[in-house]
């Protein structure tokens, strides 16, 4: 295979993952790792590389589309970045200490954490009493419903503020976003209703993945021959998902691709294993 | 601010695409029939590691050179949106906003320019 010929097919692979991320609500940054070893041999550090460019391409485009909408908590995400910063740092330090067969390891554990996540319904919970924390932090605000406005105040700061270091060091470590991981700490923990926690998820994911990419192009880990494509692809099957999921249901794709994330956490955790990688 | 943070993400991505493609078709047009290295970690030459290198690289219409400097405003992207909310926390005299996004800016600046 030629470098035209590997450029195309990693191009396609990346489109697809964009796209399938994006209609999902999983974040396609999740297969890209699994797909760049497993099917075309690259080693990982390159893969974490480029999975971290396309991680930040994507999450910036679709912030700038959400931020209109007035569901992202600015206050709450600039907050909750100095946690998933510092937790980038260290991830792209650990990355450093850590062979690449525990890496894929690792990265098993958590693809297997978002395929059960995919099974998981939100629940709306919204508190009615006010957090002192928060309230000093001045993080208590409003997101549109159908019935107009609505307030909600923000629990549990501290909490939240924790799960968000091991987000960013998960995501500086294994070059993905940790969506799910940062959704579960503002949605779960501190109680923001859960449109605000994707969206202000999101517009977190940029910021994190840029801390720990700095570091990886110092090191020479981010090799434009091959985050080229995966970026450019990245970025147009998400931009076309986005547009696609005002129309559609996507419940059973849902499931699907978490059945693939499953196969793939299986086959990452079992090639750590035997020390292929 | 919503509006304007939007439109720094917006054309930062957009700067950066339509660099990294351009850089790309080059690369392609260059090395398309060269056998692809990504199997065997060797690291990035000097010149593809920061930012003088890439841009030196890039000005001399060197194709990885030209996609680095993509890849490199991506990069930038967000640290821009965090520098423009800096001005807006500021402008609206937000002394606590103001220390906290500092603390996510220092640590950015950091990463890019000192840590290895």
């Amino acid at each position: 295979m030629n470098t035209i010929e590997s450029t195309l097919l990693i191009g396609l692979g990346s489109v697809l993952a964009g796209l399938i991320g994006a209609l999902t609500g999983l974040g396609g940054g999740v297969v890209i790792v699994p797909l760049l070893t497993l099917a075309f041999g690259v080693d990982i550090r390159y893969a974490i590389g480029a999975s971290l460019v396309s991680v930040i391409a994507t999450s910036s485009s679709a912030a700038a589309a959400y931020i209109k909408e007035g569901y992202s908590n600015l206050r709450v995400g600039m907050f909750l970045e100095i946690a998933t910063t510092l937790g980038a740092l260290s991830g792209a330090f650990l990355a450093l200490i850590l062979s690449p067969r525990y890496i894929a390891i690792v990265f098993g554990l958590v693809l297997l954490q978002s395929a059960y996540s995919a099974w998981q319904n939100p629940k709306e919970v919204i508190e009615p009493k006010a957090d002192r924390l928060a309230q000093i932090l001045n993080m208590d605000s409003t997101y549109p419903t159908s019935n107009g406005l609505r307030w909600y105040h923000v629990q549990n700061v501290p909490g939240g503020f924790l799960l968000m270091l091991i987000a960013g060091a998960l995501s500086g470590l294994l070059g993905i976003g940790s969506g799910a991981l940062k959704v579960i700490a503002m949605d779960r923990i501190m109680k923001i209703p859960f449109k605000v926690s994707t969206t202000t998820s999101n517009f977190m994911i940029g910021v994190t993945a840029a801390a720990s990419a700095g570091i990886y192009l110092n090191r020479g880990y981010i090799d434009p021959g091959l985050a080229m494509p995966v970026m450019l692809g990245v970025l147009l099957g998400a931009t076309i998902g986005t547009h696609w999921l005002m129309k559609s249901k996507t419940q059973t794709l849902r499931i699907l691709f978490s059945l693939v994330i499953l196969i793939l956490a299986v086959e990452m955790i079992f090639n750590g294993l035997k020390g292929k990688f | 601010m919503e509006r304007w943070l939007g439109n720094v993400l917006r054309i930062g991505v957009m700067i950066s695409a339509g660099l990294v493609l351009s850089g790309g078709i080059l690369y392609l047009c260059h090395y398309g029939a060269t056998a692809p290295g990504y199997a065997t970690f060797t690291g990035e030459p000097e010149r593809l590691k920061d930012i003088y290198g890439i841009l030196k690289s890039a000005l001399s219409l060197h194709s990885r050179g030209i996609i680095q400097l993509g890849l490199l405003c991506l990069i930038a992207t967000p640290v821009m949106r965090v520098i423009f909310s800096l001005g807006f926390y500021a402008k609206q005299k937000d002394a606590l906003y103001c220390l906290i996004t500092s603390i996510v800016l220092c640590l950015l600046i950091y990463s890019m320019a000192f840590a290895k």
